[in-house]
């Protein structure tokens, strides 16, 4: 947000209501979040269920439309253009969802379904999009055979490149990866994980990464937000928000993601949070977070705390951040562990 | 060795031995083995993490147990003694009497396993009724005492709640409490944290720990979460491509895995790896089912192959009450986790 680089997105005070099934009432999804994401950063959003993480990451495409606040595309609202302009302006914002399953027409060959994104905006000929798309799976690190193949003949790795490789065909700046590792095996998430990062570095793609996964997030991150009730409570360099998060909550998801590590290195104390997260559709008053905050006084019901800037580039949305931060966290083993041997 | 006492316990009495259990399936292509060759012992209040990606046959073995696979298709051989039954063979009235009595199962989406025209109340009582001989009066008691125990808040009002009304962490407090009625010696729990927020799973599963150190209680864990098993169990099992690879105090096997599928687990977790430097895997994919290699199930994935590896590998003891089944573990200093 002090970053000289210009951003690639800005966000600004948006928010998402939807109607809910009970009479009158609605869902406030997202509640008002503000952030800048730099051109070639990996942005991560993290968040338990009914964050709004998902919600926010759909309105950066514009598949749900903001209640409220503005979207800037490299300054420009797409809002304003006229839908021809629309239509040519977002092929540079995608979004890659966690289940390849759902993304790919099981009648479809793969070939098909990669070129089908260029055939629907009209882009060069049939040869010319065919090349595009085996161009595309070659450099996700398919073979060409694949794209004779169908879904149900692909391992789960293997579909979720494909569905990397029909993003890659439209040339996008900003890629929404929502939990895009989280449906795929530990031993190759890596892999899928890796291959985001060699395309970041190739192509020069922008990530706004949406996962529930600390490790994948703090692994592959330049800056973390953490989201909670449809609110961001933090966000910083990845290195500050996990090694000396400020906000409670994001010390209290730090300490309950389970360590696989041996019990003699488990020093980090647990931040045990009671209940679980309210409804979207009635939150706390004040600050969202105060039902389950340790720390939570009067002044926390009575008005929601003020969302600034910490320490430099690392902000916070909470009455006593000041008082919380510079305090390393007791919590986790973040840095300590390494491999060793081998 | 930190864990030897709790190796030493599982070898003196074990609540459950099982000794070479197979499970073949019969397919029109003829009769497929899931697993092969699964011997391991539990002993009483011994909390066991099962390991592997999926397809290793972590979830058939836990089934497997209860005889909860279909009959018709799916079969059982080898030994399953459960305190001197031998759950494989026995009939299905001595098993009725341990299922969800001597061993409760509790799964992964608790929306599926409860039942969404009862009250939650009914569905934990019923395990009594089935059991015990004893008033509607006394195991709405025993059933209110269940929730308590479980953490649930005004238990007199969620008693009569459904399904639907609860959120996920609350159904799966629910189905616990529903699997501990009864006082099992033995929970199995097939990735009962999975589908729960982090926050969520952290209440669950010091529940589950609280309530195995209080009521003595074993526990087999199934998940494909180390981070989970190091958390909550003494010992780790892993499964590759349905056969027990490793076994190991949860200590020893974390920062000395003796086999490399063990070890390439754990090395493609992300957070022991440098911040954005690539992450390693495991290349390659667990072999389908009718389609095993001879000999080593995971040689053509292991990096440390080398000619040999066709010949069949049996579990061996490894020392200080472990066991691999992989013949070049002398050879091998693998990399784990460490300070």
């Amino acid at each position: 947000m002090t970053d000289a680089r210009t951003p690639t997105l800005s966000v600004r005070e948006l928010r998402v209501e939807f109607p809910a099934t009970e009479r009158g009432a609605t869902v406030k999804a997202v509640d008002g979040v503000s952030f800048d994401i730099l051109k070639g950063e990996t942005f991560g959003l993290i968040g338990e269920s009914g964050s709004g993480k998902t919600t926010i990451g759909r309105a950066v495409v514009h598949l749900v439309e903001p209640t409220a606040g503005t979207i800037l595309h490299d300054g420009v609202d797409p809002a304003t253009l006229s839908s021809r302009d629309f239509r040519a302006a977002r092929r540079a914002w995608q979004i890659v969802f966690q289940d390849p399953n759902a993304a790919l027409n099981p009648r479809s060959t793969i070939l098909t379904s990669v070129m089908e994104p260029l055939a629907i905006l009209g882009v060069g000929s049939a040869a010319e999009r065919r090349l595009a798309a085996m161009r595309a799976l070659a450099r996700v690190g398919l073979p060409e055979e694949i794209g004779a193949r169908y879904p149900h003949q692909l391992s789960g790795g293997q579909k979720q490149r494909v569905v990397i490789a029909r993003t890659l065909t439209l040339k996008p700046e900003l890629i929404v990866c929502d939990e895009v590792v989280a449906a795929l095996d530990m031993s190759i998430r890596g892999d899928v994980l890796n291959l985001f990062a060699e395309l970041q570095r190739e192509l020069g793609l922008t990530y706004l990464f949406i996962t529930h996964d600390l490790s994948v997030v703090s692994h592959i991150s330049d800056r973390i937000a953490v989201a909670y009730l449809g609110r961001l409570v933090e966000l910083g360099p990845a290195e500050a928000v996990t090694e000396s998060a400020i906000h409670p909550y994001t010390r209290a998801l730090l300490s309950a993601e389970p360590a696989p590590l041996p019990s003699h290195m488990r020093t980090g104390k647990r931040i045990l949070l009671e209940g679980e997260i309210p409804s979207p559709i009635n939150p706390p008053s004040g600050c969202h977070f105060r039902t389950r905050c340790g720390h939570a006084v009067d002044l926390c019901a009575q008005r929601a705390p003020e969302w600034r800037e910490i320490v430099r580039g690392h902000w916070a949305a909470c009455h006593f951040a000041e008082q919380f931060s510079g305090e390393k966290n007791e919590v986790g083993n973040k840095a300590g562990a390494t491999l060793m041997g081998g | 060795m930190q864990t030897a006492p709790d190796i030493r316990a599982a070898q003196s009495a074990p609540l459950l031995d099982v000794q070479g259990m197979s499970i073949s399936f019969a397919t029109a292509g003829g009769r497929l083995e899931a697993t092969r060759d699964i011997t391991f012992a539990v002993a009483p209040g011994e909390r066991i993490g099962v390991v592997g990606e999926s397809g290793c046959g972590k979830t058939i073995t836990g089934l497997s147990l209860l005889r909860l696979l279909p009959e018709d298709v799916a079969h059982i051989s080898g030994r399953l003694d459960f305190m001197g039954v031998d759950l494989a063979t026995c009939s299905e009235a001595a098993l009725r009497d341990i299922r969800g009595k001597r061993i409760g199962m509790i799964f992964q989406e608790p929306m599926s396993a409860l039942d969404p025209v009862f009250t939650v109340g009914d569905q934990i009582a019923e395990g009594l009724l089935a059991h015990g001989r004893m008033s509607r009066a006394e195991a709405r008691e025993r059933a209110l005492e269940a929730l308590r125990s479980v953490g649930i808040a005004a238990p007199e009002k969620r008693f009569h709640a459904y399904p639907h009304q609860l959120s996920g962490g609350m159904r799966q407090r629910v189905m616990i409490a529903g699997a501990m009625i009864c006082n099992p010696q033995l929970l199995i729990a097939d990735e009962p944290t999975t589908a729960l927020d982090v926050t969520v799973q952290a209440q669950i599963l010091e529940l589950l720990r609280d309530l195995s150190d209080r009521a003595h209680m074993a526990l087999l864990f199934i998940t494909h979460d180390l981070g989970v098993v190091a958390e909550t169990c003494t010992r780790m099992l892993t499964m590759y491509a349905g056969e027990i690879v490793e076994d190991a105090g949860v200590d020893a096997a974390l920062e000395h895995p003796l086999h490399p599928y063990t070890s390439g687990l754990l090395r493609a977790l992300p957070r022991l790896s440098e911040r954005r430097s690539a992450l390693p895997s495991i290349p390659g994919r667990v072999p389908v089912l009718g389609q095993m290699p001879e000999g080593c199930r995971f040689r053509q994935r292991c990096p440390f192959a080398i000619d040999g590896c066709e010949r069949p590998q049996p579990l061996q003891d490894a020392g200080a009450g472990r066991r691999v089944r992989c013949w070049r573990f002398r050879d091998l200093d693998l990399p784990g986790v460490a300070a």
